[in-house]
């Protein structure tokens, strides 16, 4: 199913469309009393942007001195091209260690890779530790929300989940009961798994080390105790120096959930004694993206999820109807790349309102980039048949000012000029819209007539 | 001063009375406005879709129309700012200006004399505000202005509502309000949700398609708001509509 089909399921449950549009929306509030608060807000952003311009301009010589540093550091670095690179690396791991359990935090490149389902097939059990990720997990549903997995469930959905996978009591749905039984199911794994893998929020070139940002302590958790910590990242998580983390950790939670910083900011810099590190720097498109002038910027992306929250189509569709890894407006400049065909309804997807653009800490050209996106769909074949007989029918009618004027005054009397009803036989606009009423006369009549036949 | 009127292909088909007020609005201030008769369409709704390449012929009539003026102006933000960003000439790009920006900007309309005593809602189209920037954004730390409450201001009698949410998106959209049916008319009803809550008694914005959208859903709705763009308000229109505000 396609955007417009799964978003029209989303909206058949009123209420709870409802709920999932002011949850979010009082997350962008949240945002936006966060970011007010301090004057700098919009320099910041600006000092973000470029920062990361540097880094994608750079991306070559940052990633080799990133390497350099952090195998000096006892890190072993490994590269993959592509997603099922990045899996088989991670396996090999794990084989290499015997180990056939794993932890794992929040990580939105292993959603991308679809790790998870990779090593399932190949018999390793994988625990997200994230409790949104986890619940989830349980349910076999993919993540909506970049930064907050769950929020298309509700504490009642929450509790029937883990009523059936956890034990707990039928119809609980107190969050303080249902956190503490996740937490004790988690905290078992902790103790007892050899591996664990963290995503990652920031590689410094500078030093080789990289920044973990959580707010359930779950990565640090996995990571302290486990002999074997992996941490997986797409290369565009390079900045060049460290002191540009105090940009960057400003905007992140600022602009995630409206904290000051997330809770834990963890720096990874070497192994401790008798423990294993690894790196996987993915591609998976990226070196493609970074090639696309109009899309590179999208590279700048620190996975913050403020574009879904302020979106209006997002929070009343879901995260699920994106049919993507990462969903909302970021996802739809980012899917393409991934896989034209798959993701060619995600561009269209928005009104190009141009909200989350303005709320984007690393001021990435969003909805400049949905418009451009659409282009090249269109060009590249990936549209409809009967838009594009529709929209060559439109542009002959628009293109000759003798047939507009004769269509127009037929058409408003058969409303077929009307550019929003013409890609289409049913016409969707009237199922829940009037039209507007016919008036006698076009402008350009009523014009000739009373401004002496200017 | 020599003016070229730029009015979109739908409000000349279907909301005359809209152009008709721009018309006179710029004449009472001076303007010497010409219609350029063979104009049709910006483009947009092809460009939007993805068909950009298919309006080389509409930005050519576009061009030969609107050629030899001091100013165009249009009443529309969204057509406007097509024009500015996409038609890539930018001899014409710099001439070209909204109602709003233009009644504030070059007439620097500060004294309106006219009146409408009632509550009006007033919905930010994206384009307008977003993309030419008639508005400070929600989402920006940075002083607020409005050009369009600038001149609503100087309205006698007219009492702007306070929304709860000041620039959200109606769901329009273009041709998404077809494409997106089901997420066009929920973010619709939703933004007209929030006017009947806050007292609006007539919507108004600077572009007739979010409105014709809402519009459409508050009368299939049978809703009581009446719907009308700012050129009309700012020209003195006359209405009756229940419980005028005194």
């Amino acid at each position: 199913m396609n955007h417009a089909e799964l978003a029209e399921n989303f909206i058949k449950d009123g209420e709870r469309t409802t709920w999932h549009d002011e949850t979010l929306w009082f997350v962008r509030k949240k945002r936006d009393l966060a970011a007010f608060q301090i004057p700098e807000w919009e320099a910041l952003r600006e000092a973000a942007s470029q920062i990361k311009h540097n880094g994608l301009s750079h991306m070559h010589e940052y990633l080799i001195a990133f390497e350099e540093k952090a195998t000096a550091n006892g890190i072993k670095v490994h590269w993959a091209m592509d997603a099922l690179e990045h899996n088989q690396i991670v396996h090999r791991i794990l084989k290499e260690n015997s180990i056939a359990e794993i932890i794992k935090s929040k990580s939105m490149l292993t959603e991308e890779c679809h790790l998870n389902e990779y090593l399932i097939e190949n018999g390793v059990d994988v625990v997200d530790t994230d409790l949104g990720e986890r619940i989830v997990q349980l349910r076999e549903e993919k993540p909506s929300h970049i930064v907050l997995p769950a929020i298309h469930l509700k504490k009642e959905d929450v509790g029937e989940t883990f009523h059936q996978h956890l034990g707990t009591e039928k119809g609980n749905k107190d969050p303080q009961y249902l956190t503490e039984a996740a937490r004790q199911h988690l905290r078992e794994k902790f103790v007892s798994r050899k591996a664990a893998l963290t995503g990652v929020n920031f590689a410094v070139a500078e030093t080789g080390e990289f920044v973990v940002c959580t707010n359930e302590g779950n990565a640090d958790m996995g990571a302290h105790l486990a002999d074997v910590h992996i941490a997986c990242m797409g290369f565009e998580k390079i900045i060049p120096e460290r002191k540009h983390l105090g940009v960057f950790l400003r905007l992140l939670a600022r602009s995630a959930t409206g904290q000051p910083i997330t809770t834990y900011s963890s720096h990874f810099k070497k192994p401790r004694p008798g423990q294993q590190m690894h790196i996987v720097i993915v591609d998976n498109g990226r070196s493609q993206q970074l090639g696309r002038e109009d899309f590179r910027n999208s590279l700048k992306c620190i996975r913050c999820g403020a574009c879904m929250n302020t979106c209006p189509v997002y929070r009343r569709s879901g995260g699920h109807s994106y049919h993507s890894a990462v969903a909302g407006p970021i996802g739809s400049i980012l899917a393409p790349n991934l896989d034209m065909r798959k993701n060619a309804d995600l561009p269209f997807a928005s009104t190009l309102c141009g909200s989350c653009s303005n709320v984007c800490p690393v001021k990435i050209d969003i909805h400049d980039q949905l418009y451009k996106w659409r282009q090249v769909l269109v060009k590249e074949g990936h549209v409809p048949f009967g838009k594009k007989v529709a929209m060559r029918a439109m542009t002959f009618t628009l293109s000759h000012p003798g047939v507009f004027k004769t269509a127009g005054k037929m058409g408003r009397k058969m409303m077929g000029l009307a550019p929003f009803t013409v890609s289409n036989g049913l016409n969707p606009w009237y199922k829940q819209r009037e039209m507007p009423a016919p008036p006698k006369e076009s402008f350009r009549e009523w014009f000739s007539k009373n401004r002496n036949g200017q | 001063m020599k003016v070229a009127l730029f009015i979109p292909c739908y409000v000349d088909q279907f909301y005359p009375q809209v152009a008709i007020a721009t018309l006179e609005l710029l004449e009472k201030y001076g303007c010497d406005v010409h219609f350029p008769k063979n104009q049709t369409c910006c483009g947009q709704p092809m460009a939007n879709s993805g068909f950009e390449h298919l309006t080389q012929g509409c930005s050519d009539l576009f061009v030969e129309n609107f050629t030899g003026f001091d100013y165009i102006v249009c009443p529309s933000g969204s057509c406007t700012l097509h024009i500015k960003e996409h038609l890539g000439v930018p001899g014409i790009a710099k001439k070209c200006y909204e109602l709003i920006e233009f009644l504030t900007d070059v007439l620097i309309v500060d004294d309106l004399k006219v009146k409408f005593p009632y509550k009006v809602g007033l919905h930010q189209s994206c384009h307008g505000q977003r993309g030419l920037k008639l508005a400070q954004m929600s989402e920006l730390n940075a002083p607020p202005f409005s050009k369009v409450e600038r001149l609503l201001d100087q309205v006698e009698g007219l009492e702007l509502v306070n929304l709860d949410r000041k620039d959200e998106c109606c769901g329009f959209g273009g041709t998404f309000c077809v494409a997106e049916e089901a997420l066009s008319v929920r973010m619709g009803q939703d933004r007209i949700a929030d006017h009947l809550k806050n007292g609006t008694q007539v919507l108004t914005a600077g572009d007739m398609s979010c409105l014709m959208h809402m519009e459409g859903i508050i009368r299939r709705e049978k809703l009581p708001i009446k719907v009308m763009h700012l050129a009309e308000i700012l020209n003195g229109a006359e209405i009756s509509v229940a419980e005028p505000v005194s």
